[in-house]
């Protein structure tokens, strides 16, 4: 109790003509932990992150980074916060150690603060090999990490990462990964906007799931996955015809609300897939209950809710699937794999 | 993670606002000069351009035009020339402010807590550095096809100061133009529509004398018209249009001043706001 949010957002609206993007936006997140906005393209995350950055003002609603309000005092949350957006915000032309030199300058420090802090950056992202050449000879990873050195140059409190790793391979996201996890060591507060389950899943302390401008589940991963019945339990069963009694028997453990064609899959009439909530002894009592109903299984697997799962229940479409572009959803499911 | 913590003494917070102003205005306009030290091609619309313009209309449209009240069109080409090589730097002020923009460079420096006026200044700046490169160039290949001045240093230095004046006020208006629309390549294709007409439909390159009736006033009107009469006066050189009687003709200094005091007075405050609420 008592200690400021780090950030707090209540009631954000923003229109974009006749489109919200924000629909009643409400956000809490604590001092030195990371937040994951989840959600498709579309969502509102990156007009969140808009408006939290000062970068635009909402039509609705108010937000505060460190106690400090984001239009009246968006000057003062400047000096607090670090901003890595989408694509890497760069000077092309000048060399890495420019473009983090300039940003610090700019970013209030002295001249002789900036080179130092800029080199450390540097160092530390593995970047100083390429510290003296021009930013358009880098590769998508290097700039990534140049522009995310970048905003970390002015040592902010509170950073916000936009999609980190949209669009980045599998190392180069294991090492923006790595960094992300260094900086919540540091006791950094970090907010960080993302399409991928398991980057959220991986990073984040709370998650936030957004669809349409709006909160639509908040909590800890754990508790999200939960909400959905913990646990799913596969089954192979033997008859194809029996799929309807087994639905049937297999009603008292499904947990929560069920999408028909998610969760009780009908591949071949063979396969099903129960949301359920985990309890000891489950397999056996759903085999019990099964054979009780003259049901023959030849397969069952129990596994842990994936926040696909979450998301798949909490918005009925899966969290690629409102991708516009082609491009981005296939990069997307490369990169989720 | 080993982060070096900040002292008050790396922090450049307690300093003034204009300090502040000026500090970043310094930080962007050597990230532009910069940038031409790297890619000096980037000049070539200031050095290579003009050297090239000066030459054909000396060599090959020279010896056509004739000069009301007599004269070398040698000497007549140069105040046209100053104009036309930094009237023509705006668009690629234009397609400067559109890559900031796209590349989302512009909302990084949105998110600093750096003086939001700098952003603009600096291009501005850096952007006259280079139409005083140009007005060099132009005034060196004169000389070397025989463009004399006959004046003192005085009218000279008037001169060369309503020129880069007058350019000045188009980076400007470049600037507006890079902020309303959205690729470098339609910037290009825009200025290149809107300043070509203009440096053209002037006294420039051929006195208005020569035109259709309807077309004078507009040519005589036009403040590229006015700068290049202020010039060949300021140098000089044979002034055609002092013999036509219209205000901007008869007091063609003061109407550069007026028409670039008006272009800074609409288009400074214009992109400025542009800058404050694009994408708010």
């Amino acid at each position: 109790m008592g200690e400021t949010p780090a950030i707090e957002a209540e009631g954000l609206v923003k229109h974009y003509g006749k489109t919200k993007a924000l629909d009643g936006l409400d956000l809490t997140v604590g001092q030195r932990t990371v937040y994951g906005l989840l959600g498709p393209n579309g969502a509102g995350k990156t007009t969140a992150v808009r408006v939290l950055a000062t970068l635009l003002r909402p039509d609705g609603g108010r937000a505060r980074v460190d106690g400090h309000d984001v239009v009246a005092e968006a000057v003062v949350v400047r000096r607090i916060i670090g901003l890595t957006g989408q694509y890497a915000a760069l000077d092309e032309y000048l060399t890495g150690r420019s473009n983090l030199v300039m940003v610090g300058r700019l970013s209030r420090l002295t001249t002789r603060a900036a080179t130092r802090r800029a080199d450390e950056l540097l160092e530390r992202f593995g970047l100083a090999d390429a510290a003296t050449r021009a930013v358009k000879t880098y590769s998508g990873g290097m700039r990534r990490r140049l522009d995310l050195a970048a905003s970390l140059i002015g040592h902010p409190s509170v950073l916000f990462l936009d999609e980190p790793t949209t669009g980045l391979d599998p190392s180069a996201r294991a090492l923006m990964w790595d960094i992300v996890r260094e900086l919540v060591a540091d006791g950094t507060t970090l907010l960080l906007t993302t399409q991928y389950l398991d980057e959220a899943d991986q990073l984040a302390d709370r998650i936030a799931v957004i669809d349409g401008g709006k909160v639509i589940a908040e909590g800890t991963p754990t508790e999200l996955k939960a909400s959905v019945g913990g646990q799913r339990v596969l089954l192979t069963l033997a008859e194809a015809g029996d799929a309807a009694v087994a639905v049937k028997a297999l009603r008292p453990f499904a947990a929560g609300s069920i999408v028909p064609n998610g969760s009780v899959s009908d591949h071949g009439a063979r396969l099903l897939e129960v949301p359920v909530i985990a309890t000891d002894g489950l397999a056996t009592e759903v085999l019990r209950a099964l054979d009780a109903a003259g049901v023959g299984v030849s397969d069952i697997a129990v596994r842990s809710a994936s926040l696909d799962d979450v998301f798949l229940t909490l918005t009925g479409h899966a969290a690629e699937a409102a991708d516009e572009d082609d491009d981005t959803a296939e990069l997307a499911e490369e990169a989720a794999v | 993670m080993t982060a070096t913590t900040l002292s008050a003494a790396d922090l450049t917070t307690g300093r003034g606002s204009l300090a502040q102003f000026l500090n970043d205005v310094w930080v962007l306009t050597k990230r532009s000069i910069a940038r031409i030290r790297r890619e000096p091609e980037t000049l070539s619309e200031v050095t290579i351009q003009p050297v090239m313009f000066v030459l054909m209309f000396a060599y090959v449209f020279g010896g056509a035009i004739a000069i009301p009240g007599g004269g070398n069109y040698h000497e007549y080409l140069i105040g046209g020339m100053l104009g036309m090589s930094l009237a023509q730097t705006a668009p690629g002020t234009a397609v400067a402010v559109v890559s900031d923009m796209s590349t989302g460079l512009i909302d990084r420096f949105r998110s600093l807590p750096m003086s939001r006026a700098a952003v603009l200044t600096a291009r501005t700046i850096a952007d006259l550095l280079t139409q005083a490169i140009g007005a060099a160039v132009v005034a060196g290949v004169g000389l070397a096809i025989g463009w004399r001045v006959h004046t003192g240093p005085g009218d000279v230095i008037e001169a060369f100061a309503l020129a880069l004046l007058f350019g000045y006020a188009f980076t400007w208006a470049g600037v507006c133009l890079g902020m309303v629309l959205r690729s470098p390549e339609a910037a290009q294709q825009t200025g290149f529509i809107i300043f070509l007409p203009l440096t053209f439909i002037s006294s420039a390159f051929v006195p208005t004398q020569g035109m259709p009736g309807w077309l004078q006033p507009i040519a005589e009107w036009n403040p590229m018209s006015s700068l290049a009469a202020a010039c060949r006066q300021l140098f000089g050189n044979p002034n055609p249009a002092a013999l036509v009687d219209v205000w901007p003709t008869q007091h063609a200094e003061l109407a550069v001043i007026c028409w670039s005091l008006g272009m800074l007075a609409v288009f400074a405050p214009l992109a400025v706001h542009l800058y404050r609420t694009k994408g708010r």
